[in-house]
């Protein structure tokens, strides 16, 4: 199975272009693939679509693709945290799709699980329902929304092994599950590669059938973006 | 006097019963959870992925890896759980969550809320309000009654873009407590030093007082 390890991000990240769609694993700051994103940004393609929850701040995560420009457009729920993306929205430098963060998490779910569409009651009499299809089912209304794949996929696990099975830590594995599934290719970065058969298997969060490509990240910065404390008494 | 925000949160926590599951928004939400006294079991929800959220970290225990959806640093409690974003609105949309609280900039008399975008300004982003005001079992709002020109926010129709249709069923303003019924908003306490006349009068929908409507004891 070691043909899926890789050395780095930069080889593990060969094969992206310009105006490809790229998933982005991560919530906020917390359990964002800190070295594809830098690699991405260092490989230069242009024009590309970032699905991700958030898009960073303005000197960190995502943003940093912001800052050189290289993202055409992003399909969020939340981008408050930056005021690079405000300024280059503003302007229409950016374009911007809004999806609730459920309907978010859906859509990459069924994409990855070859899903082309669902019915939900997020967003029903919303904007974000405007021109999608609505039906009823027992008496209440739901907006059809689609399913998402993207040309690469890159998400973050704390620990994985070399068949690219996966575990992740704490809050830090909010959309990576979904979003490794839904990836034509899926590249996940981690803290800890281990040999196979290391990791216990009732403890694998994403089998490592929807991981194509692994490497161990370097130089985690793991940054907080509240740092909200009490005091010890 | 109106109420402060932490009488707004005080008030909603006795909304909470034993055993339930909320999620609480940010801002006045948050801190409803200073409220709840111990002798009630409830488990707090976060919605990037946490199930049973506890207090902010001591000073040096900070995990990058464990926040909340306010993107704070916070503790888990015995009987936590991780689970994926999917997941997470699996409960919300799938009407597991027993209570959600959030704000409004707008509320209208049949219970439709608006609290994420004004055309015009720099829009952020619905997060998981939309998902959240369409799936919970209840859903509260905290708002301020009006806007700093004494506007009502609570509104015969939202003016701004919704965030859900029909899905609300009570509002603490700093006003109040109002519940919303087929026949408009009613009434139910009204702040100390105010009188029900006064909040009536605030309100733009169509409100009714209550036979049996109360100073509120806060």
């Amino acid at each position: 199975m070691s043909h899926k390890v890789f050395s780095d991000a930069k080889t593990a990240l060969s094969g992206v272009q310009d105006n490809m769609t790229y998933l982005v694993g991560g919530f906020g700051l917390c359990g964002i693939p800190e070295n594809c994103i830098l690699a991405l940004r260092d490989s230069g393609v242009k024009n590309i679509t970032c699905v991700s929850n958030n898009a960073g701040v303005d000197d960190f995560g995502l943003g940093l693709l912001l800052q050189t420009r290289q993202i055409k457009k992003m399909m969020s729920s939340y981008v408050g945290e930056n005021a690079t993306f405000e300024k280059q929205f503003m302007s229409g430098e950016l374009e911007l799709e809004f999806c609730p963060q459920g309907t978010l998490a859906e859509r990459l779910r069924a994409g990855g699980a070859g899903i082309p569409g669902f019915y939900t009651p997020t967003g029903v009499g919303t904007k974000i329902a405007e021109g999608k299809e609505i039906r009823q089912f027992d008496g209440r209304d739901y907006v059809l929304e689609k399913g998402i794949i993207g040309d690469f996929a890159f998400v973050k696990a704390w620990k994985g092994d070399k068949f690219g099975n996966l575990v992740y830590r704490k809050t830090a594995r909010n959309f990576n599950p979904m979003i490794a599934t839904a990836g034509k290719i899926t590249v996940a970065e981690v803290e800890e590669l281990v040999e196979i058969g290391e990791l216990d298997p009732d403890q694998i969060h994403t089998p490592g059938v929807f991981v194509q490509r692994i490497f161990q990240g370097s130089n985690y910065e793991k940054r907080i973006e509240q740092r909200t404390v009490q005091k010890r008494v | 006097m109106p109420l402060t925000r932490e009488q707004i949160a005080k008030r909603i926590s006795e909304e909470v019963q034993d055993g339930y599951t909320v999620n609480l928004g940010i801002g006045i939400p948050t801190l409803v959870a200073n409220y709840i006294p111990s002798t009630k079991t409830v488990m707090l929800q976060s919605e990037n992925g946490l199930l049973g959220m506890g207090p902010f970290p001591f000073e040096g225990s900070e995990d990058a890896d464990l926040i909340n959806a306010g993107k704070q640093t916070i503790t888990t409690l015995p009987g936590s759980s991780f689970f994926s974003s999917a997941d997470s609105f699996a409960m919300i949309r799938g009407g597991h969550i027993d209570l959600t609280v959030l704000g409004a900039m707008e509320v209208d008399e049949v219970g439709s809320i608006a609290n994420w975008m004004v055309p015009g300004k720099m829009i952020k982003g619905m997060g998981g309000a939309m998902d959240l005001v369409a799936g919970a079992k209840n859903v509260i709002v905290a708002m301020q009654h009006t806007d700093k020109d004494g506007n009502s926010k609570l509104r015969k129709a939202c003016t701004l873009p919704l965030t859900g249709v029909r899905c609300i069923k009570k509002i603490v303003s700093d006003f109040g407590v109002i519940e919303i019924t087929p026949n408009g908003f009613l009434l139910l306490e009204y702040a100390p030093d105010m009188t029900a006349e006064q909040v009536l009068k605030a309100t733009e929908g169509k409100m009714t007082i209550h036979p049996e409507c109360k100073r509120m004891s806060v």
